[in-house]
Parts: structure tokens; C-alpha cells; sequence
């Protein structure tokens, strides 16, 4: 995994040649270890600090009436987006409806230059018009399979795996 | 330059999750009273509220949470500040809202809270928040609707949200409910805001002492748990928080005391009173305040009132329980002593 975010890193690096507009934000809330992570490795590409923010969105989701109420966590984005590139950060992209709903919790704090999105893993299934910048591995599953990231800060291991229903 | 920072400690993304975070989803579909909730429904809501007090603090304060959700706010018996409250939440919530008041309904023409609801109803609308002097109504509605019912205070019975917004202020300054001596001074027996945050003060562990004159704070409250003393030095003396609550004239069938200069004079927070107390005692008021009755105005006004910030966190209470309503699916049990209305 950390190969892959290494990968990740340099791709972002390279895409963003003026670290210090970017800032790093990861979606409560698997994507907030990742994007710390990320956070880490580009500010050692860069030479300086990459700001790195944590963003909720389950207020935005469009099955909160499916669910039973989800729990909320903090959003918390260290520095002003306007005008900077966001690199939204999430674990699994999947339906892509995760990320719509970041997307319009992104637009309630401002207005970010560009936004763009990271994932460790593309499972494919999309059900919005939603694509990935940057991906750490692509991996065809059926649509009854689950992809379970588990990551050291949140479960004690880094580990990917592909389980069937 | 502008940051967000919602809840959280200060100045670091929590690395791992909150385990305060880690609990049980929230089931119920109404928000009746507190008696029939658990301390972990409770800091479910506390827990949820610190979420959208972040959200308040932004520079736009609406969330599509609710959005095509319509909302009826039904305020029988009068009330401005829980129903702008209520109304401002639902909006921050991006629900639409209708109002309806006493004055302005079919209710002054004969018909029943019954067939009012159930005409709201046909309507298709998704939450009831009602306001009624009767104890009990929330949950005759809850029978007799599939809309969402969310008490905003009936009769002397219980203010479920009022309590709520009282237990997160004392959570937010003392960082703890559990161990601390609350002290619930003025007219207990006609308030449904004393009865709901006694439920949910003993709940979470807090000790708590109902004083005021023997006629509104009867011995039979020490049957819930608590002390009851009509000495108010004794009350006071060891107090983390005291909660002062109004003298409801316009519930009392007949004086229940001499006079307000004698109850100011007996059991009023005085200047002086307030020096026999702890340093860090924190001064709580649902309000409407009577200056000079209940509570001194500059000790109002002082530095360990946070009068203002219950009306504040009282939004995000609301929210959080609108939020958390919307998406309980589970049964909802009624509690044993049904409705009056």
C-alpha cells in the first residue's frame, strides 16, 4: 500500500507543479488517514507543508431517507479553499455518489481553483459521470463483491481485500 | 484567511476515530420525552449537536440534510423563541416550513387536534413539531400519524429539546455530565423544562437538587432520584450549574407564593448569593428572563451566565434531532402514560 501511495504522491506532484496552492483533503472517514499519509509524502516532493483537511458528507449524501442516521464527523480544512486545488482523497471509488456529495459540501466552503480526486482503489460500477485524476490500483469486481480497506491508523493493518456476499 | 474547524480538539484532525463517535445508530422516528430515552440516545444527540454547531459557525449554514422534506410547525399554545428556534434549524436543515399558531387555525373554530394533524397529513408533510398545553398531545399524534412527531413542550409534562440544549451547554463547559451537583431553582411543579432536564440529568449521572418554595417543589420529586430542599443556600453552596427557571404566572391556577418581592427575597440569585457559591459555577436560564425576580440582571449579564449560548446550541440540538428523527425507522414505544389531549 505504501508503494502505491508513494506512486500516488509523485503523480499528484506531477500534475501540480506549485505545491502551494494544493491542499489535501480526505473524506471522513477512511480518506483522512490516506490523506495524511499523502500530506506527508508530498510535502517531502515539495521541500514544504502541504495543508491536509478532513471533509464530512453525510449531510450531502442523496440516501440519507434509506439509512438510519448516520453518524456525523468533524469537517475540518485547515486553511481557505478559495482559489487553491483541492485534491479530494477517499479510499474506494465505487457509484461515485460519495464523491458527488463531497463535491457539493467542497462548494459550501468556497470556491477551489480545481478540484481533484484521488483514490486508492477504482472498482468501477459508476452511476454518476464521476472519474478519478489519480489511482493507486484499478480492480474489476462484480457488483456483489465488497472492497474492505483497512488502514493501520483505523484498524491496526494496511490491507486490501475483495470479499463476496 | 478563513479555516474550518469543526468539532474536534483543536488544532489536529483526529488520527482515529472519536470512540465517543462509536456507538449505536439512533432508531426512533419521534422525539416524545426524555424519559423514554437512554443515556446513549442522549449523547447520541449531544454528540450529533457538536457536529452542527460546527455547521452554524460557517460562512453558509445550510446543509441539504433535509431538503424536499416539508416540516409543520404546530404551536397551540403560544411561544416565539423555541419556534424561531425550531423554524431557523429547519431551515438551516433546507426543509420547507408551514406555521401554524392557535390564533390562526381551524382550532379556533372547533375542530379537533385530531382532525387538524390528520389534514396536515393529507398534505403529505414529513415532520410535526407541536407545542401544546396539553400533556401528552406529541404522543397521541404519534399514534394517530405517520409524520415524524417532535414534542416542543406539552403541558407541565416534559420540553425534550430544551433539556437537551441545557445537558450540551454543561457537556461543553464542564466536559462532563457524569458526578456534577445541578442545582434546579424556582417553579418545579408547573415546568415540563425542570421534568425534562431532570430526566436527562439524571440519566447521565449528574446529582441533582430541585429547591424553591414547598408549594412549587413538593417532596414527591424525591421519588425520581434527586434532592429536594427549600433552603436555597444549601442548594447553591456546592452547585456546578444552576438552572433558573421562570415563574410561570400564567400556569398557576392560584398564587402559590405571597408576592415577588418575596420570592426574589427568599430564593432570587442575588449578587450577594452569588458569592457564596463555587468560583466556577455556571448560571443557566431557558428564558424569558424576569430581571430582578429570578435572577439579578448583571449576574444575567456576568461572566458565568451562558443564558445566550443555550440559545445558540439550542439550534444545534434542534437540528441534530430533526436529522437524527429523519432517519429513525425503528419503533417508537409510547410512553405509559398516554396522551390527554
Amino acid at each position: 500500500m505504501q508503494r502505491m501511495l508513494t506512486r500516488l504522491a509523485h503523480e499528484i506532484a506531477e500534475r501540480n507543479a506549485n505545491g502551494a496552492d494544493v491542499v489535501i483533503v480526505g473524506i471522513q472517514d477512511s480518506g483522512v488517514p490516506l490523506a495524511r499519509r499523502l500530506g506527508g509524502l508530498l510535502a517531502a516532493i515539495w521541500g514544504q507543508p502541504v495543508p491536509v483537511g478532513a471533509l464530512d458528507i453525510s449531510l450531502h449524501r442523496d440516501d440519507l431517507d434509506r439509512r438510519v442516521a448516520p453518524t456525523l464527523h468533524p469537517t475540518e480544512i485547515p486553511c481557505d479553499i478559495n482559489g487553491r486545488t483541492v485534491i479530494l482523497v477517499d479510499d474506494v471509488l465505487f457509484s461515485g455518489r460519495t464523491i458527488r456529495a463531497a463535491l457539493d459540501a467542497l462548494t459550501d466552503l468556497g470556491r477551489a481553483a480545481r478540484v481533484q480526486l484521488a483514490v486508492l482503489v477504482d472498482r468501477g460500477h459508476r452511476e454518476l459521470p464521476i472519474r478519478p485524476d489519480f489511482v493507486g490500483r484499478e480492480i474489476p469486481t462484480a457488483a456483489n463483491e465488497r472492497v474492505r480497506v483497512e488502514l493501520q491508523e483505523l484498524h491496526g493493518r494496511d490491507a486490501v481485500t475483495l470479499e463476496r456476499e | 484567511m478563513i479555516c474550518w474547524r469543526d468539532a474536534g480538539p483543536a488544532g489536529s484532525i483526529p488520527a482515529a476515530p472519536n470512540p465517543r463517535l462509536a456507538r449505536m445508530a439512533w432508531q426512533r422516528k419521534h422525539l416524545l420525552d426524555i424519559e423514554s430515552l437512554t443515556a446513549e440516545e442522549i449523547t447520541t444527540v449531544l454528540d450529533t449537536a457538536t457536529a452542527f454547531k460546527a455547521v452554524g459557525e460557517r460562512a453558509i449554514k445550510k446543509v441539504p440534510a433535509l431538503r424536499g422534506k416539508t416540516v409543520v410547525n404546530l404551536f397551540i399554545e403560544p411561544s416565539t423563541r423555541t419556534r424561531t428556534s425550531f423554524e431557523l434549524s429547519e431551515q438551516r436543515l433546507s426543509a420547507d416550513i408551514i406555521n401554524f399558531t392557535a390564533e390562526a387555525s381551524s382550532l379556533k373554530k372547533g375542530e379537533t387536534l385530531k382532525d387538524t394533524a390528520r389534514n396536515l397529513e393529507a398534505m403529505n408533510v414529513d415532520f410535526i413539531v407541536i407545542r401544546h398545553s396539553a400533556s401528552g398531545a406529541p404522543h397521541f399524534l404519534a399514534r394517530v400519524l405517520n409524520a415524524h412527531v417532535i414534542n416542543a413542550g406539552d403541558g407541565a409534562h416534559e420540553h425534550p429539546t430544551q433539556a437537551l440544549l441545557d445537558t450540551f451547554t454543561v457537556r461543553e463547559h464542564k466536559g462532563r455530565v457524569a458526578g456534577l451537583n445541578v442545582t434546579i431553582l424556582g417553579d418545579i411543579l408547573y415546568s415540563r423544562v425542570a421534568r425534562s432536564n431532570l430526566w436527562a440529568l439524571l440519566k447521565l449521572g449528574a446529582r441533582v437538587t430541585l429547591c424553591g418554595p414547598s408549594t412549587l417543589v413538593p417532596r414527591t420529586f424525591e421519588q425520581m432520584g434527586c434532592r429536594v430542599t427549600h433552603d436555597v443556600e444549601d442548594a447553591i453552596r456546592d452547585a456546578d450549574v444552576i438552572n433558573l427557571l421562570r415563574i410561570q404566572h400564567e400556569r398557576q391556577r392560584k398564587t402559590m407564593f405571597p408576592s415577588l418581592n418575596e420570592y426574589t427575597r427568599l430564593f432570587g440569585l442575588t449578587a450577594d448569593r452569588l458569592r457564596r457559591t463555587r468560583p466556577d459555577v455556571l448560571i443557566m436560564h431557558p428564558g424569558p428572563i424576569n430581571r430582578g425576580v429570578e435572577i439579578d440582571s448583571d449576574i444575567a449579564d456576568g461572566e458565568r451566565s451562558v443564558i445566550l449560548q443555550q440559545v445558540t446550541n439550542g439550534l444545534a440540538v434542534r437540528m441534530a434531532v430533526l436529522f437524527l428523527v429523519n432517519g429513525g425507522k425503528g419503533p417508537q414505544e409510547i410512553a405509559a402514560n398516554p396522551a390527554a389531549a
